[in-house]
């Protein structure tokens, strides 16, 4: 037991550099497996949540150019939105790498700044953008289906109080359009808390043996020769993460319709997958 | 009644292996040139291919090689998906704990640091194979270990940036540096570390009667001298031979 | 391939590149997006089989049965499916060859020695003796069958929900006519799902589509690990030395995949409006009206 603690201490930080340098070798233990493979879930937890905080601005945004008549606006948006949805989010992982591993070293000329590239190629920056910009296209097709389902009658009433604009979309369409958007949207945020996983086994290369929960997972399948164990922890993390991301959600559904007597009061799966 | 059937299954087993040579799959890597790599026509070919045809030869056995990711080359081994594991691997002692080796079929060979201008920093960012020797060696010299799944990727790393350099198996990075019109360096003085025992067929624990014909068939080549000449016929005239 | 390819030394430009692209490798690389597209076209069907049944487990009045489906189908919400191909396939292939060894095996020697996993000779899948070809198609075929768990848990949610929404009146008034529980399923239930499974199905299809490339990851030799071997720079040792020109065998990849999942759309869009006539959805209704 005071070895585990020892275990604990060495290793719960390791996913970002914090303990231990070397990871375990030989002799193995059930303690340092989950310890190692939960420290690696630091790193999901922060793709998961920052893409998901970005890539909601992003996806608003983007769901606004969609339904624009605006053929400037709509068009790109449309574009970008085919290409992230079309595509796999693995090849995505792939190319952004090869892509971004070309941007000069020594960083580019901006009005004679020079803006420094190279922590681009990094996992947690280049990575991170992917899968803001992937959550994003998902999240804009979403929202976008949303806009469109506004009810006509509050438009109207919207109208009729005068009004127009900025205000409208703010107090009235926007409420509504997340309203309706939300078992979709939480049934997403899953889908891409899951998606982190791939982030070491894509392009994104581990710096320092600092990788995700799969990444020691698989450390510890390929040295034990057993896959039965690390992989069964990984799950069960994730069960407990998805279990968590459900219940957030729910609060936050739950004020979205906190108006609406009777409205449902849990999120209720929708079995149209969106991804 | 049952003891005597289940001999006369046994005898029928051994009998039956006794017939013709015996199959044996060798596992390699298929991307770490000249070692082993996936020729043009889309077919294994390299020093470890030609090297195995000529073992399995002397040694009377029917082989055939498979290609295998590095990452999963070892368990791949120990759950019997092949027999044999011919991947330019080093014994170690690591290693030993999980298969075991045959003599080793190269003297212990140099490993070298390769970068883009020769006084590189070694205890910077250093890319290497993942679970190779040379990545165990980086991450107890106190550099900053970058993993790449196969070595093409490792030397990709430094010509774009991503690490400072590569360490690597010498004879594997020799080609790579030789033909970059000095793109790519040797780190001076780093080109000639020694880390590992030898390269070796990697087998099965419990698989002592194949350990032996290796290492027999390894013997009769050091004997006659066709290890050494094979081996400068793939490594050039300045390789380490025996 | 071709004899003016003999020496690709000699060549350059234009001529160069034919070669280049019309090596054997290159031959490899095409047929196994034959490799991705075989695999989709068979664990689609398989898949759906196993939603099917998933579905209908999960909906079972006894117990057991549903507890078992419900876990199925819940099973693929709370854990990536990366992990599940992780997973599967090795022990689908112990668990094969294990049972092999109960049968054909000398049952004194012990399977797990030490961190070995050893069967005899004659239990191994596939038998050593057998052709690389052979050896490749169990892996592929292993990877489907982990496809089609994976999937067929996807499809099994999309099935229950497209159950439930099939208008209880429906079921009812076939009720009245004097069906059986059975015939109920047989005849109306069954039928009359699919229009509300389509658009699910649909989008299953495009994960499906879009989780092709992870077969990489299982050790197929398919469309991703080609690129990679190909686009890695090449030195002399090859035939045809070039630089890293990994991102151009991506790119085209990416393209493989948006043609793929816009052709599907296209494909779907069409089912869409078939199975929509004479339903009593919104779709169904435009077109009644249209029609009329």
């Amino acid at each position: 037991m005071s070895q585990c603690l020892q275990t604990v201490q060495d290793y719960a930080l390791r996913a970002i550099g914090i303990g231990e340098k070397l990871l375990p070798r030989s002799d193995f233990t059930l303690c340092q497996q989950v310890t190692l493979i939960g420290s690696g879930l630091i790193w999901n937890l922060y793709f998961g949540f920052l893409a998901l905080f970005f890539g909601f601005f992003l996806a608003n945004a983007l769901a606004v150019a969609r339904f624009s008549r605006n053929p400037w606006l709509r068009k790109p948006a449309e574009w970008f939105i085919f290409v992230f949805r079309g595509s796999p989010l693995f090849i995505q992982f792939f190319v952004a790498y090869e892509a971004l591993v070309q941007l000069p070293r020594a960083g580019i000329d901006v009005l004679g700044i020079t803006v420094a590239t190279s922590w681009m190629t990094k996992a947690w920056a280049g990575a991170l953008l992917v899968l803001m910009l992937n959550t994003a296209a998902y999240s804009a097709e979403i929202f976008y289906g949303a806009l469109r389902n506004v009810p006509k009658g509050e438009l109207e009433a919207a109208d009729a109080y005068g009004m127009t604009g900025w205000r409208r979309y703010r107090r009235i369409v926007w409420p509504t359009a997340m309203r309706l958007a939300w078992p979709a949207y939480t049934n997403e945020a899953i889908f891409l808390v899951h998606a982190t996983t791939l982030v070491f086994f894509s392009g994104f290369p581990a710096f320092r043996q600092q990788g995700d929960a799969l990444y020691y997972a698989s450390y510890f399948a390929d040295k034990t020769f057993n896959p039965f164990v690390a992989y069964p922890i990984v799950a069960g993390y994730f069960i407990l993460l998805t279990l968590c991301l459900i219940g957030l959600f729910g609060v936050v559904n739950r004020r979205l319709n906190r108006h609406l007597p009777g409205a449902a009061k849990r999120l209720r799966y929708r079995p149209n997958l969106i991804r | 009644m049952k003891k005597i059937m289940l001999a006369a299954a046994a005898a029928l087993a051994l009998t039956a292996g006794m017939g013709m040579a015996q199959n044996v799959r060798i596992g390699t890597e298929g991307a770490y040139p000249p070692y082993n790599f996936v020729n043009d026509k889309g077919e294994l070919d390299g020093f470890e291919i030609e090297l195995g045809n000529e073992l399995c030869k002397r040694a009377e056995l029917q082989c055939t090689f498979v290609k295998n990711d590095w990452d999963s080359i070892i368990p791949n081994l120990v759950s019997s998906n092949y027999d044999a594991i011919m991947a330019g691997m080093n014994i170690s002692d690591e290693r030993k704990k999980a298969i075991q080796f045959s003599e080793a079929y190269t003297p212990p060979p140099l490993s070298a640091y390769a970068a883009l201008s020769p006084d590189a920093d070694i205890k910077g960012v250093v890319a290497a194979q993942t679970n190779t020797i040379q990545a165990g060696y980086i991450a107890e010299s106190g550099a900053t270990l970058v993993e790449f799944p196969t070595g093409e990727e490792t030397i990709a790393a430094v010509r774009n940036g991503e690490a400072e350099a590569v360490f690597a198996d010498r004879d594997f990075l020799a080609a790579s540096v030789n033909e970059s019109n000095g793109e790519l360096v040797w780190i001076e003085g780093q080109d000639k570390v020694v880390v590992g025992e030898g390269i070796a067929i990697g087998l099965r624990k419990s698989d002592t009667e194949l350990k032996g014909k290796f290492d027999k068939a390894i013997e009769s080549m050091k004997a006659d001298g066709s290890l050494n000449a094979m081996i400068r016929k793939w490594y050039g005239e300045e390789a380490l031979i025996f | 391939m071709f004899a003016s390819c003999a020496d690709p030394k000699t060549l350059e430009g234009l001529a160069w590149l034919m070669c280049y692209l019309s090596s054997g490798k290159h031959v490899l690389f095409y047929l196994s997006f034959g490799t991705v597209i075989l695999l989709l076209l068979i664990t689609a069907p398989v898949a759906l089989l196993f939603g099917f049944g998933g579905a209908l487990a999960a909906r079972s009045r006894i117990a057991p049965l549903r507890w078992f489906g419900k876990v199925y189908t819940s099973m693929v919400r709370g854990v990536p499916d990366i992990i599940f191909f992780l997973f599967v396939p090795i022990a689908l292939d112990q668990g094969f060859e294990w049972l092999r060894a109960k049968v054909f095996c000398d049952p004194s020697i012990p399977i797990r020695q030490g961190n070995e996993f050893l069967v005899c000779a004659a239990a191994k899948l596939p038998l050593s003796t057998s052709p690389a070809w052979v050896h490749q198609l169990y892996g592929i075929a292993l990877a489907i069958i982990a496809f089609s768990i994976v999937f067929g848990a996807f499809a099994a949610n999309v099935l229950r929900g497209a159950m439930d929404a099939v208008p209880r009146a429906q079921l009812e008034t076939a009720e009245a006519y004097g069906m059986s529980p059975r015939q109920v399923s047989r005849r109306i239930l069954i039928p009359q799902m699919w229009t509300y499974a389509l658009p699910g199905l649909g989008n299953l299809w495009m994960i499906l589509v879009k989780a092709t490339p992870l077969l990489f990851i299982l050790g197929v030799e398919d469309i991703v690990y080609w690129a990679r071997e190909l686009g890695g720079s090449k030195t002399s040792a090859y035939a045809y030395p070039h630089p890293d020109w990994r991102i151009y065998y991506f790119l085209a990849i990416l393209v493989f995949y948006l043609l793929m999942t816009w052709g599907s759309e296209r494909i779907f869009d069409r089912i869409r409006s078939r199975l929509s006539r004479g339903q009593a959805t919104a779709a169904g209704e435009a077109m009644r009206k249209a029609a009329t």
